[in-house]
């Protein structure tokens, strides 16, 4: 049984322009102890449908799905304090900017406690003890001091390793990352993925890393979920994807990184993501998509089987040709 | 350039330009009842004021030898040629209110506008140039701060002799502070902003970057503080006038009124009653109207 | 100065005295210490560090926000530190920048049109409708519509918008652009529209770039010189071929070796330093990199490493001066 299984879940928000839809029909399913990346870039929806997993948006949102299940339990519908016992200690969330997610009026040695002490009935001097040993798990020397530190006298890092610290606390099944190293510099980037890696690897855990940074998907995933606009476009092993991307989306993101590319000008997507006034009417990518065609502007592509990544395309890519495209021979001239 | 990079243009059908500043604006306000409830009180007390010598029967400060102390039309020894009766020298109270209405605006408009000005000029000052210069200012307006507003106030008048124009000069004074600081503090947010430092290397000199470049960021507080602060102004002139040293007789301002109508309490409850609940009502109505104006001015309370 | 090379940088300094406290006195932080580099047309130079090495106070000097402590700058043949304030207001318009925030750095009051033309309006003497038929003009040059003149900058997004910062920096018509981190905040697919168009530009224009960034992905696609730097101090200045093929000090390849390459076949032998980045107000003695440093000798801690010669470089690190000296010797003994 899945770990985590999500089915269709939809999340719209009521804005003063009208509803908004951020994600739209995301379905992924995930195993114990995998680790799964969400890539995509802002507008995707990536980091709301995990919020939404979370149960941790605002009032202004609904969220729907036909399953959202965590380890055997419906999470939809759930009272707040059924869902207060398992957010937090079975899936655990860390944020982007490490400085505003920590609490500043409170000590760091604080809040871990109060995470120990909430969800596994420790006492004081247990929740102590164990604060110490997390810390130093997560690579924070000089333990002990740090735990009377606030987060404002410690650096991003170390901010971003006590985020962690608190997350893993309590033996999370899950732990979902929600951009964990893009506020940080490049070295220390290294540092708390190949941390976040080896915890994963040490407690079996399963991790999401949302991500807009395909650089650490290549490095650091097994399977990777490729959203845009609100819509999972595309879902694949990371070996796949990199060498035989299906969806013309993925195909021109890898295009257009700097990294990927010898030419002066770089292969960019022309135009923007669709936000809440321009949505096309049938493939969302169309506008900007150079395979388009008339039955893309029109209706909205079903999904495709695995074995072409469940791309969301009518012409799914197989080694960078559009599948059953009608300007085929004009496309490969 | 390329075709390439003109294509994508969003094409966001929303209306630019101040007029879509103001919708936007106004569907947050209107959200709120009591805050349209209170601009709807204030706009009438607005109008009943611009058009009081018309609407009012009769002249504020005309005598009725025949009326004195009459009560309200619906009480017993009423009649409906005083229909809010009359005062102790026979004046109609429904007149006298009406044209105290115009006072009471006016005094706020001076007062809001005087603190309003010298305020924000002493403001951006102070957080613009900083060091010394903001120390000084600043300990100055914690020292205004630091004695009793009212206290103030009256000792003011007091000094430069009691009327309307001193009250309103002394009450503009005691509100110095709040502006003052609420500019500080939004130029030292700003000042640290890119936007800045852009306009500095496009050649902006100092004058053209306090005023031009950082002032309108600092609007959105300091309307609020106006709005908010109007309603003290009226409420500090009616105490100063309750107290003799505002508006002086026969002047139909609320407070003033209040003051000449003291005796009268518990035999006359009209003369007292009616002038303080127009200033109830109307200071109510202001307040109503400041907070849905800061709610829906707040960027953290949008919904989108 | 050559025709080319419009700016010389020599041994900048910046310090700043940071009070710490009522009884503990002044502590000089030392933002730039000692930093020296050339601008020529046509040509990006690209400054990479971390936080706390210097690189956006280094923006800052250059566009001359803030005076050098010490150390000469000329813009155009011109003095530019201590200058008098007519050949400021000279230099003004010659040296222009773009930040990293698309978000702040657009005058939220202020209509883009009007951001537009505030350059010119402060430094020129256009009339009103040559300064607007100007900034029309950058406009459609940065690939915007002429409908989006009147409109404030939140309604546009995070690319448009540093487009339009792109479009101001260029209204005085430079001769230097400076860019802190321009596309660090923006999306993959926008960063490269908006890498494309700062690649035509500066062929067009024959600018001279000072590119700032922590990113070196992008600065390996459009920078020609690099220039690698450590709490206020250049480690490694050198070509940008010469960089990414033999990175030399140790940090360089640190660097390199964190930034994650979008390819999952590389497997790349990742050098993870340890420790964390110093503060700027408290650095290491000696060479300032040491405590982290895998190469570290007892030298170090000693003596703070010049620029040396290495290769087609010039690398501050006493490890791979003692190796280039082996290996004269070696080549010498051989020859």
């Amino acid at each position: 049984m899945a770990l985590l299984e999500i089915n269709n879940l939809t999340v719209e928000f009521s804005t003063s322009h009208g509803p908004f839809r951020a994600v739209d029909g995301v379905s992924f399913s995930l195993d114990r102890g995998e680790v799964l990346a969400i890539v995509g870039e802002s507008g995707s929806g990536k980091s709301v449908a995990m919020l939404a997993v979370m149960g941790l948006l605002p009032w202004t949102a609904r969220v729907t799905a036909d399953r959202l299940v965590f380890d055997g339990k419906e999470l939809l519908g759930l009272d707040d304090r059924a869902r207060r016992a398992i957010i937090g200690k079975d899936i655990t969330m860390i944020f982007q900017e490490p400085m505003s997610s920590l609490n500043p009026c409170f000590t760091v040695g604080f809040q871990l406690i109060e995470s120990l002490q909430f969800h596994l009935g420790m006492s004081r001097k247990q929740a102590r003890n164990r604060a110490i040993e997390i810390l130093r798990d997560v690579g924070i020397s000089a333990a002990e001091r740090r735990m009377s530190a606030f987060p404002h006298q410690l650096s991003g890092g170390m901010n971003q390793r006590v985020m962690i610290a608190i997350a893993i606390a309590c033996k999370p099944k899950l732990l979902i990352a929600d951009e964990p190293t893009t506020a940080l510099d490049v070295t220390i980037q290294a540092q708390i993925l190949d941390l976040l890696l080896s915890l994963q690897r040490e407690t079996g855990m399963a991790l999401v890393l949302i991500t807009h940074s395909m650089g650490v998907v290549a490095e650091t995933a097994e399977r990777v979920s490729v959203q845009y606009a609100g819509q999972k476009v595309e879902e694949q092993d990371v070996a796949g994807l990199f060498s035989d991307p299906h969806h013309p989306y993925t195909a021109a993101l890898l295009a257009a990184l700097p990294e990927r590319s010898s030419a002066r000008r770089l292969p960019s997507i022309p135009g923007v993501v669709p936000g809440q006034f321009n949505r096309p009417t049938g493939c969302l990518f169309t506008p900007r998509c150079s395979y388009a065609t008339d039955l893309c502007r029109k209706l909205a592509p079903p999904p495709q089987p695995p074995a072409l990544g469940f791309a969301l395309c009518h012409y799914p890519l197989i080694a960078g040709r559009p599948q059953g495209h009608p300007g085929n021979r004009e496309a490969a001239e | 350039m390329t075709a390439e990079t003109i294509h994508h243009a969003v094409i966001d059908h929303r209306r630019g330009g101040r007029l879509a500043l103001f919708l936007e604006f106004w569907s947050y306000f209107r959200e709120n009842r009591g805050a349209v409830a209170g601009l709807v009180v204030f706009a009438i007390t607005c109008l009943l004021a611009i058009f009081a010598n018309v609407i009012a029967p009769y002249g504020p400060t005309e005598q009725f030898r025949d009326a004195l102390l009459q009560a309200p039309v619906w009480q017993e020894g009423g009649s409906t040629r005083f229909l809010l009766g009359t005062d102790a020298v026979g004046r109609d109270l429904l007149s006298r209110l009406l044209h105290g209405a115009r006072y009471s605006l006016f005094i706020g408009c001076i007062v809001v506008s005087l603190s309003l000005v010298v305020g924000v000029l002493v403001g951006l000052f102070a957080g613009f140039i900083g060091g010394t210069v903001d120390t000084l200012i600043m300990r100055l307006m914690d020292i205004i701060l630091a004695f009793p507003s009212l206290l103030l106030a009256l000792t003011l008048v007091a000094v430069l002799g009691p009327s309307l124009t001193n009250a309103m000069i002394a009450i503009a004074l005691i509100q110095q502070p709040h502006y003052v600081r609420l500019t500080r503090g939004s130029v030292l947010t700003e000042k640290t902003k890119d936007y800045v430092t852009a306009a500095r290397v496009a050649g902006v000199g100092p004058l053209r970057l306090m005023f031009r470049t950082i002032l309108p960021n600092c609007m959105a507080p300091l309307i609020v503080q106006g709005a908010l602060s109007f309603s003290d102004a009226i409420l500090g002139a009616a105490a100063l006038g309750f107290l003799g040293m505002g508006a002086q007789p026969p002047t139909p301002e609320w407070g003033t009124m209040l003051a000449e109508a003291r005796e009268f309490i518990l035999r006359a409850w009209w003369v007292v009653t009616f002038p303080g609940l127009a200033i109830l009502i109307t200071v109510l109505a202001i307040n109503l109207m400041g907070d849905g104006l800061r709610d829906a001015l707040d960027p953290r309370l949008k919904r989108s | 100065m050559t025709g080319d090379t419009v700016l010389i940088a020599e041994d900048l300094k910046r310090y700043y005295e940071v009070s710490r406290g009522a009884f503990h006195g002044h502590a000089l932080l030392k933002a730039v210490d000692g930093v020296s580099f050339r601008l020529q047309k046509g040509k990006t130079l690209a400054v990479v560090g971390e936080s706390g090495c210097g690189k956006s106070t280094l923006a800052r000097l250059v566009t001359m926000i803030e005076q050098p402590t010490g150390g000469t700058l000329t813009i155009a043949g011109l003095p530019a530190v201590d200058a008098s304030a007519e050949v400021r207001k000279a230099l003004r318009p010659k040296v222009q920048i773009v930040f990293q925030n698309p978000y702040s750095s657009l005058n939220p009051r202020q209509k883009i049109g009007e951001s537009l033309e505030e350059p010119l309006l402060v430094n020129t003497d256009l009339s009103k409708k040559e300064r607007r038929k100007r900034a029309q003009g950058m406009l459609a040059n940065v690939g915007l519509r002429p409908e989006h003149y009147d409109r404030y900058p939140h309604m546009f997004s995070g690319g448009q918008r540093q487009r339009i910062a792109i479009a101001r920096a260029l209204m005085l018509e430079p001769q230097i652009l400076v860019l802190d981190e321009p596309v660090s905040a923006l999306d993959v697919s926008i960063q490269a529209q908006v890498l494309n168009l700062l690649t035509e530009i500066i062929d067009r224009l024959n600018l001279a770039y000072l590119f700032i960034s922590h990113d070196l992905s992008v600065v390996r696609h459009i920078a020609d010189e690099v220039m690698v730097m450590y709490l206020g101090k250049a480690v490694e200045h050198g070509p940008r071929d010469e960089i990414f093929s033999t990175p030399r000090h140790p940090y360089t390849r640190a660097l390199l070796s964190a930034t994650p390459i979008p390819d999952p076949a590389r497997k790349k032998e990742r050098i993870v330093l340890k420790g964390e980045l110093p503060s700027p107000l408290d650095p290491p003695s000696g060479c300032p990199f040491h405590p982290r440093c895998p190469l570290a000798f007892e030298r170090c801690p000693r003596e703070m490493p010049l620029l040396l010669p290495a290769g087609r470089s010039l690398v501050a690190c006493h490890a791979v001066e003692e190796q280039e000296k082996a290996m004269s010797l070696a080549s010498g003994k051989a020859a």
